[in-house]
């Protein structure tokens, strides 16, 4: 057993406790007061908390606090206070027609409220935050439409959706995989996606029959995207002649499409949304520049 | 001692062992037989090789070791087991390195979600790989280490056992295998830092235990009268982390064949039970057991007397038994009832000064001896690491506060919190220790460079300051966004545009993260040259020979 005798620490005057470890010494310095009366102030917060808020759990039930304080409450009067603000307003818009809501500065300024942080939450995410959309995923803001652009017709997409499996009314209509179903041979998907480049006023590839691809595009396409290649709102076939690609115009992008078509889906939000937001959406989306 | 007479036969410890190992290998073969999951296969494999190495290790050692047990003390002073604790420190600066590039891979992933190669390497599998990695693989190894260095050193005592202490060892870090290969084939039970599943959690129940009999039978054994304050902290840490691992994992396979299981906990009880581990493995894990590596490697280093011993033993107590009431401030703002989350944050309140007593005890140790820290920069990490821990003890009862957690809970100043305590305190109280412990170990009179421990410093310092100061930035404005509303009461601003304001800030925390992984390889270095080419010290110089004053 080491005893070490109690020294004096030569730099704070302080008395060993007489313990070594190691070569580890203690001093007997005393709890400094800064720190002991700011720990007692604490607790005396904490104390002084457990009061005024739910605190401590009793046989049933708890403490409930001489303030009555829940979180509950506190959200729910948040919501209550919030749908109180918006109520005449948010009464009009859904009386309001669409074109209604347009043609009044008052109710169009809520919708575009609205609809700006529904369309935030809800089709940002694939849209792109001002609408502007990415491969896959339409272009708002550009004025072409593959299922109209008119009020009712954004309207009615968002509601439905495109082919949406958890909605009756959903647009339906689709393309075949002209390659993948057999229809068309390779060398004929590639001249007939030739010929469509040179619809939007694209060059073909050198050594390609384009002659050839208008054949097979008459044959084939013009029951849907029309002889000139315009497209049918009707059944979402798109317009090939705007510049305007969901899936890009690069030859490589059109054979993939042809052979194996697309078709994606979007959501039905009439199932997720209130009727009064999708009015909303409808309006905002119809502002974002392409609205007709 | 009558070694000469004695014939060598295998001791019981080491019969015992084989069998075990041999039991556990026939079952895990059994299982792999059965199992239709591959990857619960491949860990069930990985079990009986282990075990079979084990096995063979054992006879390996038995071929060359004495017939008799090694002495408790030789010349009247103890002689002392370090070969666990060496190995313990190699296996905490392997998984330090894996951890943290896993980390600044991961924050790249955030700044550049294309990194995300699905399915190994997505965040969500990297994730708890890296946390794992850095809190229980680096800081784990590194407290095993520590934890039996200072108790045989602080105890006077040869570390109690003969095969246990590398069972401790090595079954830990077998853990550790099985956690994260784990992680990468998609097992997980979707605990915040308790994914390994119920067979991994058995293992460590066994590993754990018997580091806590190794632990309380070395301190039995020892010869100074009174239990050194690091030695109250690695108990509270062994002890409280056994109580939190299975509170947080009782659950029940749904099969012997398969790795799936189901907690018992239903609901926000199992949330509860969640953050009551999660907070308490920071608090027991990732402080108690650091704060006993501070009371040892600071007064150490620093050749000072422990600044007080009254507010070791008053902050000891207080910090066990606040931490444990502060798990539902994690909690705020949801399905947890009021009055819980009333608690929790008036417990985290509380500790405020009972983690600032270790902050205080750390520094003014130093009073008397602050010129070293011009000319020892291993002090000056120790030092610094105190004074982060310092910082975030005060932020982390700041944020359990429920309106400043309004703003920050889910945010990144949640993350930057949490990493100026990992990076600042938990590493570089770490990083002090080691570069004290390999010189020690290895029987060197120094370190290879204080040189490069100097740039190890200053580059990981530069690298927590980016990533911290660019977390507060980033939450805050996250924060402020999500609540952000117009003048007709809607949202300001979408999820989506919060998550691209976040970019910049990314791309500064993977910066500041790949900084910190860089200085740590200057350690890595440093500590090989050390280990091979550094001068071995005379015997004198060691440090139980030597006492500071």
């Amino acid at each position: 057993m080491i005893t070490d005798p109690v020294q004096v620490d030569k730099v704070s005057g302080q008395t060993t406790t007489g313990h070594e470890w190691d070569g580890i010494r203690e001093l007997n310095t005393p709890l400094p007061r800064w720190w002991l009366w700011i720990f007692y102030a604490t607790i005396v917060f904490a104390f002084g908390y457990w009061i005024f808020y739910p605190s401590w759990p009793l046989a049933s039930s708890f403490a409930p606090g001489v303030l009555g304080h829940t979180n509950r409450a506190a959200v729910l009067a948040d919501v209550a206070f919030s749908n109180q603000v918006r109520k005449d307003m948010t009464a009009d818009l859904q009386k309001a027609s669409l074109q209604q809501i347009a043609d009044s500065p008052k109710m169009l300024e809520l919708a575009l409220a609205q609809g700006r942080a529904a369309f935030g939450d809800n089709c940002a995410p694939c849209h792109g935050s001002g609408g502007q959309g990415q491969k896959g995923y339409p272009n708002l803001t550009a004025g072409r439409w593959l299922w109209g652009g008119t009020l009712d017709q954004i309207q009615a997409t968002i509601t439905h959706g495109i082919r949406a499996p958890n909605d009756a009314d959903t647009h339906t209509s689709m393309m075949p995989a002209f390659g993948k179903d057999g229809i068309l041979k390779a060398d004929q998907i590639r001249q007939v996606a030739n010929y469509v480049r040179t619809l939007d006023g694209l060059a073909p590839e050198q050594g390609v029959d384009v002659a050839a691809g208008k054949k097979v595009f008459a044959d084939n396409c013009v029951a849907c995207h029309g002889e000139d290649g315009k497209g049918n709102v009707d059944m979402g076939a798109a317009n090939l002649t705007t510049k305007v690609w969901l899936y890009g115009n690069d030859i490589n992008d059109l054979v993939y499409t042809i052979t194996n078509a697309r078709n994606s889906v979007m959501p039905a939000w009439g199932h997720r949304l209130d009727p009064e937001t999708i009015k909303s959406l409808a309006v905002y989306v119809h502002s974002l520049g392409g609205g007709k | 001692m009558q070694t000469v007479s004695q014939p060598k036969t295998l001791w019981s410890g080491e019969i015992g062992m084989i069998a075990v190992l041999a039991i556990l290998a026939l079952l895990c073969l059994f299982i792999a037989a059965k199992t239709i999951e591959p990857a619960y296969a491949f860990h069930m494999g990985l079990g009986v090789i282990c075990a079979a190495i084990a096995i063979f290790a054992i006879f390996q050692r038995f071929n060359k070791r004495d017939a008799a047990f090694p002495p408790l003390e030789i010349n009247g002073l103890p002689n002392y087991n370090f070969g666990p604790v060496k190995f313990a420190t190699i296996m905490a600066l392997f998984w330090g390195l894996a951890g943290m590039a896993v980390g600044v891979y991961i924050a790249s992933e955030l700044a550049f979600p294309d990194l995300n190669l699905a399915p190994w390497f997505n965040f969500g599998r990297l994730r708890p790989l890296h946390t794992s990695a850095v809190i229980f693989a680096f800081g784990g190894n590194v407290l095993l280490a520590t934890s039996f260095y200072v108790v045989q050193r602080t105890c006077r005592a040869r570390l109690a056992g003969d095969l246990a202490p590398w069972f401790v060892v090595l079954g830990y870090n077998f853990f550790i295998l099985i956690a994260g290969t784990g992680y990468l084939l998609g097992i997980t039970q979707s605990k915040e830092y308790a994914e390994p599943e119920w067979y991994a959690d058995l293992w460590l129940t066994i590993v754990w235990v018997t580091y806590l009999l190794v632990f309380l039978a070395t301190i039995f054994r020892r010869k100074e009268p009174h239990i050194f304050v690091a030695n109250w902290f690695y108990l509270a840490f062994i002890l409280t982390i056994a109580m939190l691992h299975l509170g947080n994992n009782s659950t029940v396979p749904i099969s012997l064949f398969s790795s799936k299981s189901v907690i018992v906990w239903s609901g926000v009880q199992d949330a509860m039970f969640q953050w009551w581990y999660g907070h308490n493995a920071v608090g027991f894990f990732l402080t108690a057991g650091f704060l006993a590596i501070m009371y040892y490697f600071v007064p150490k280093r620093a050749e000072r007397p422990i600044y007080s011993y009254r507010l070791s033993i008053i902050h000891f107590w207080a910090l066990i038994f606040l931490y444990i009431w502060a798990g539902p401030h994690h909690l705020h703002y949801t399905a947890l009832p009021d009055w819980t989350q009333t608690l929790g944050m008036t417990f985290s309140i509380m500790l405020w000064m009972p983690s600032w007593g270790g902050m205080i005890n750390g520094l003014m140790t130093l009073s008397g001896a602050w010129d070293k820290l011009r000319t020892d920069p291993v002090l000056r990490m120790l030092v610094v690491s105190v004074a982060f821990y310092g910082m975030s003890t005060f932020e982390g009862p700041a944020m359990s506060i429920k309106t400043v957690n309004s703003l920050s809970h889910y945010t990144d100043w949640t993350v930057g919190h949490v990493h100026s305590g990992a990076l600042g305190w938990v590493a570089f109280v770490s990083f002090g220790a080691l570069y004290c412990l390999v010189p020690w170990l290895w029987n060197k009179r120094e370190l290879y460079s204080l040189k490069l421990v100097n740039w190890h410093f200053w580059i990981a310092t530069l690298g927590i300051v980016l990533y911290i100061t660019s977390m507060w930035v980033s939450g805050i404005l996250q924060g402020l966004m999500w609540r952000s509303y117009t003048p007709l009461g809607y949202l300001e601003y979408s999820f989506i545009e919060t998550v691209a304001a976040m970019h910049p800030f990314y791309v500064i925390r993977a910066l500041g993260g790949f900084l910190f992984l860089v200085a740590y390889c200057l350690m890595l270095y440093n500590v090989y040259m050390t280990i091979t080419a550094s001068e071995a010290a005379a015997p004198a110089a060691q440090p139980s020979l030597q006492p500071a004053e």
